[in-house]
């Protein structure tokens, strides 16, 4: 068991180192010369020179590397090109946002996915059944940033429950709150289309077992017989597409920030990017990327703890 | 035997679009990019079906002219991306060994790169520009090939014709040529049906946040970004081209449903 941990951790680390370089080499060795890249064509040759000594360009490319992940892994990311303040200080100032749209997305994709899953499981050739498969192939269908500018028509402009995009800040948490609404219910209505699909296959399988009919017979009451007995033994596919589902959360989250005009990390990685930005840009790529690779990571974890099967193979 | 209803909806609207697609080549109501301010915010009306857009251009025009592009688009990436994983897949499952491994760890590792991510890269690097968004679909696509294509050929090759035919002296080559891409081909096709899907959502993401189809080319996720910003003053430009969008995703994903319930009947009784 602990080995198979380590295993899995010495995998995961070589993954992140992977990553680290594969982000690097590209920012820095495709574009030829980053300076030329941040300071435009029309620069002159003084100007880059000048950069190039400052960030240290004419270091082998190696070296620079070394030097880059060995300020990564503590948190020193360098100084943005365009904001003048340490690339680190930027993403500790978004991070909150993201996060809190993130996680109030994946908390309601999950408590959707379910509920809809188990009832079409349940409803399995019924209409109940239909509906739910017809809301996931239309979720699936849907661009999350286009389901948000129908929300923002229906409840911002039209009903003018909800404000249309910006954050107040978290000094007002009602107010903060609400301007996540619209975002996290974008985010999550997508999401869940999927989710819901993988639940309501996983949950037909399981109630195929003898051992469902077996707890029916025994005169539990169905809901406890779903909820208790069915789920937790559905739970490993559904795991494993909440863990590829980061991907998409991650790339949803950037695209819907630029949505809703949330001052998160997508919001910064695009002003990055038309700053020519690239410190900052490969700083956060590679964040991204990291938190991709970590999500699978804790969902290999999640295996061993949900099916205790998988542990006795060591 | 009964066709699948998803492969008959899909079929039909995946119909619509490349349908809608080809004749923009030939045909639109209005030129598509043709400013004529005195025109703008037109209501729906015989001349304009869907009325115009805030330069007054014919909205029915630009989203055929979407239509081709984002078609075209999607084609292209996914048929790289596609060919490439493909390749590498059969490879894979051909030498078997160290490669396979490879080329297997590579395809995991790359999992960590969604398509926005590398096109974020792309763009910083070079600049926003249709070209890096291609790139940026196709890579991702190669991995999702790479799998389905090594998969299903490591099957073939553990199968007593494929012996039969190593035992009477054919390479790896000849017999992957000759019995393991017809028997490939299935799942990749099914495979490439929904990438197809994947494609068309992706360009549109791309697009709208301004790192795909650049201005003035019409494109259905270059239309959205436009009229996110007048949503207080013609909330109805917002609502066609994402219609386009979930038509051509919804048209091509039961169409790859349907292919793959057809080409799998152990699966068409289990559902």
């Amino acid at each position: 068991m602990t080995l198979l941990i380590l295993r899995r951790l010495l995998g995961f680390a070589l993954t992140l180192l992977a990553i680290s370089a594969a982000v690097f080499f590209l920012m820095n060795v495709l574009p030829g010369d980053p300076a030329m890249v941040i300071l435009g064509i029309e620069s002159t040759e003084d100007a880059r020179a000048a950069l190039r000594d400052q960030l240290g360009l004419n270091d082998p490319v190696i070296w620079r590397y070394l030097a880059w992940l060995g300020g990564a892994v503590q948190g020193d990311f360098g100084v943005s090109y365009s904001f003048k303040v340490p690339v680190a200080e930027l993403i500790a100032e978004r991070l909150p946002m993201t996060l809190a749209l993130a996680g109030l997305a994946t908390v309601v994709t999950v408590a959707l996915a379910l509920v809809l899953g188990v009832y079409a499981a349940t409803h399995h050739g019924r209409a109940g059944d239909w509906a739910v498969m017809a809301f996931s192939q239309l979720g699936i269908a849907i661009p999350a940033f286009w389901l948000s500018m129908l929300l923002v028509i229906l409840f911002a402009v039209t009903l003018r429950w909800l404000p249309p995009g910006g954050f107040p800040g978290w000094d007002d948490p009602i107010a903060a709150l609400r301007a996540l609404i619209l975002p996290a219910t974008a985010l999550a209505l997508v999401q869940s289309a999927v989710l819901a699909r993988v639940t309501r296959s996983a949950m037909l399988e399981v109630m195929r077992q003898t051992y469902i009919r077996t707890a029916t017979a025994t005169g539990l009451s169905p809901a406890r017989v779903m909820w208790r007995h069915a789920l937790p033994n559905a739970l490993v596919p559904i795991v494993t597409i909440i863990g590829m589902q980061v991907a998409n959360l991650v790339t949803g989250t950037i695209v819907i920030e630029n949505v809703f005009y949330l001052p998160g990390l997508g919001r910064l990685v695009f002003q990055a990017i038309s700053n020519r930005d690239l410190i900052t840009v490969q700083a956060m790529v590679t964040l991204f990327a990291a938190i991709v690779v970590t999500a699978n990571f804790l969902v290999d974890l999640a295996y061993l703890w949900i099916d205790p099967r998988l542990r006795a193979r060591t | 035997m009964r066709l699948p209803a998803n492969l008959l909806i899909g079929g039909t609207l995946v119909a619509l679009v490349l349908g809608t697609a080809a004749l923009s080549l030939v045909w639109t109501p209005h030129d598509a990019t043709r400013i004529v301010v005195a025109m703008k915010f037109q209501p729906p009306s015989w001349s304009h079906p869907l009325g115009t857009d805030q330069l007054g251009r014919d909205v029915v025009s630009q989203l055929m002219v979407g239509a081709r592009n984002s078609v075209a688009i999607a084609l292209v990436a996914v048929l790289l991306g596609g060919g490439i994983g493909t390749a590498l897949g059969l490879l894979a499952a051909a030498v078997g060994g160290w490669v396979e491994e490879v080329v297997m760890r590579l395809a995991d590792f790359s999992f960590a790169f969604p398509a926005l991510l590398f096109a974020i890269m792309l763009a910083a690097v070079f600049g926003p520009s249709l070209t890096n968004a291609v790139i940026a679909i196709a890579f991702i696509n190669i991995p999702v090939f790479a799998r389905v294509a090594r998969a299903s050929a490591a099957q073939v090759w553990t199968r007593g014709y494929v012996l039969a035919a190593a035992s009477a002296g054919r390479g790896r080559a000849a017999i992957t040529w000759d019995h393991v891409i017809p028997n490939v081909l299935a799942p990749v096709t099914v495979q490439l049906t929904i990438e197809f899907a994947v494609g068309i959502l992706a360009e549109a993401a791309l697009s709208y946040l301004g790192l795909g189809v650049q201005p003035p080319t019409p494109s259905w996720g270059r239309m959205l970004s436009e009229a996110q910003t007048l949503l207080y003053l013609a909330p109805q430009l917002a609502i066609w081209p994402g219609v386009c969008i979930m038509v051509a995703v919804l048209g091509f994903n039961l169409l790859g449903d349907g292919l793959r319930d057809l080409s799998d009947p152990m699966l068409r009784r289990a559902r």
